[in-house]
């Protein structure tokens, strides 16, 4: 093998190990809301240095990879992808950190609710976000096309989320502070999925050489 | 105060380079011979009119036989020959005159190849050959020439030294000035910066984008990045084939042929 395929491969590895570290922390995230575990939270709130170091040393990799080997066509693409990837799984742990924040503030308060279409939610862009880094390693367009038809179940579920609690807060004005921090949950998740819609996308570009942002189709 | 309002911005960034596609050269089932070695097979290719293409491509690939069936330098191998189409703006270049032919497709060679005599004179032999021999006229031709390749300023108070006395890299773009001498429509390139450090080959590489607008330009080069940098277009030979041609920005990004992605991407072999 060559020289220049093993540090792509490395550069692969790392971004899966903090593709996984992503994973955990949106499961915990949900984890942590859904069954006001404060444990699962302050998890969170540790593992956010790390994801943070390695989308650093991602970014530093991939972009000396770029200037010491040049690389064309199939490599190109790889690299691009994983640059993007690295910055939409870095805001993804983000959005983890923003829920944990609302689920720690949500357990000062007794439950607004039975909590069923945001652990709902919850699994799937949890879903979402791992189909997306499957169909990354597999190079499997197909997959990542179906990562891009969920978003639409997300985007359905976050207002129904909505409505529902704005009803609430309509009903008895004590719970509008967590039924707000409970809007905010459900957009972090909608805006988690969003990257997981990106992370498809950059996925169709590395393996099919197309563009399908934005419902624009091309061959680039 | 408002500077950044007078940028006149592209409706689409992607779009500015792209010029229309008119055939200068059409090459049709191109097959060539050394002898009983068949050394290109049917090679089809159409190149664009003042736009540059790039062709790449392994040692042996027939890249730099297929660019000297251009303007018939091969003629001068013994038992060599071409068969199938070759056309320069519709004409059958295979049958022309070769004189004439030659001077409407000029050559640059890998290695620089200046003449034993001063660098005026070797600008100058062209027009001399052609019958361009007014004192005003020629020195008028020559100052043209090397302001075209970029060389002027660096040589315009020796003109009358010895071309043997200026670097490599001179050397090289002295030889491109001394074929615009004769203003080709179509200059050919074989490895030109094979021999030249990151400088000259800047030089001589912004020397293509300026002579787009009035010449058609293929260029063989073995350093791809130098393909992405300067050709509009690139086509890909191995084995004496023709495997892909198409745009520059598509072929290195997203190639249709595994064989191409191969090469570019170092997999080769």
């Amino acid at each position: 093998m060559r020289h220049f395929d093993e540090e792509l491969q490395d550069l692969q590895r790392r971004l899966l190990e903090m593709g996984g570290m992503v994973e955990s922390a949106i499961r915990r995230a949900v984890s942590a809301l859904a069954n006001r575990d404060e444990r699962d939270a302050q998890e969170v709130l540790r593992g956010e240095a790390r994801i943070n170091q390695l989308e650093i040393e991602i970014d530093d990799f991939a972009i000396r990879l770029l200037a010491l080997h040049q690389p064309m066509a199939r490599d190109l693409r790889f690299l691009t992808a994983a640059i993007k990837i690295n910055n939409d799984l870095e805001r993804m742990g983000d959005l983890a950190v923003n829920i944990v924040e609302r689920a720690m503030s949500l357990m000062a308060h007794p439950p607004v609710k039975p909590l069923i279409d945001i652990p709902h939610m919850g699994r799937l862009v949890d879903s979402m976000v791992r189909t997306s880094l499957d169909a990354f390693v597999r190079r499997d367009g197909e997959l990542a096309r179906g990562v891009l038809l969920s978003d639409d179940a997300v985007d359905n579920l976050r207002d129904r989320i909505y409505v529902e609690l704005v009803q609430f807060m309509h009903q008895d004005p004590a719970v509008i502070s967590p039924a707000l921090d409970l809007i905010f949950v459900a957009r972090n998740l909608e805006r988690i999925a969003d990257h997981a819609t990106n992370i498809a996308e950059d996925v169709l570009f590395l393996v099919q050489a197309v563009d399908v942002r934005h419902n624009a189709e091309t061959k680039r | 105060m408002n500077d950044r309002l007078e940028i006149e911005v592209p409706a689409d960034i992607n779009r500015k380079r792209t010029a229309p596609f008119v055939p200068k050269i059409e090459v049709e089932r191109l097959n060539f011979y050394y002898g009983p070695t068949q050394v290109l097979h049917d090679v089809s290719l159409r190149v664009p009119e003042k736009q540059v293409t790039a062709l790449i491509g392994p040692s042996g690939c027939g890249k730099s036989t297929f660019l000297r069936t251009l303007n018939r330098m091969y003629e001068t191998v013994p038992k060599s020959r071409a068969e199938g189409n070759i056309r320069l703006d519709g004409e059958d270049l295979l049958q022309m005159d070769v004189t004439a032919l030659r001077r409407r497709v000029g050559m640059v060679f890998q290695r620089s190849n200046p003449f034993p005599k001063s660098i005026f004179d070797n600008v100058a032999f062209g027009p001399r050959l052609s019958g361009n021999t007014g004192k005003a006229a020629l020195q008028d031709t020559v100052e043209r020439s090397l302001r075209r390749a970029a060389i002027w300023d660096e040589v315009k108070d020796q003109l009358h030294n010895s071309a043997y006395a200026l670097s490599g890299g001179q050397q090289q773009r002295l030889c491109i000035a001394r074929a615009l001498a004769v203003d080709p429509e179509v200059l050919l390139l074989d490895e030109p910066c094979s021999a030249l450090d990151p400088i000259a080959t800047a030089k001589i590489e912004e020397l293509l984008f300026t002579l787009r607008p009035q010449c058609t330009v293929v260029i063989v080069t073995h350093n791809m990045q130098q393909a992405a940098r300067v050709a509009e277009y690139t086509g890909f030979f191995l084995l004496g084939r023709l495997v892909e041609f198409g745009r520059t920005e598509a072929l290195f990004k997203a190639p249709e042929k595994k064989e191409t992605e191969d090469y570019i991407t170092g997999r080769f072999g």
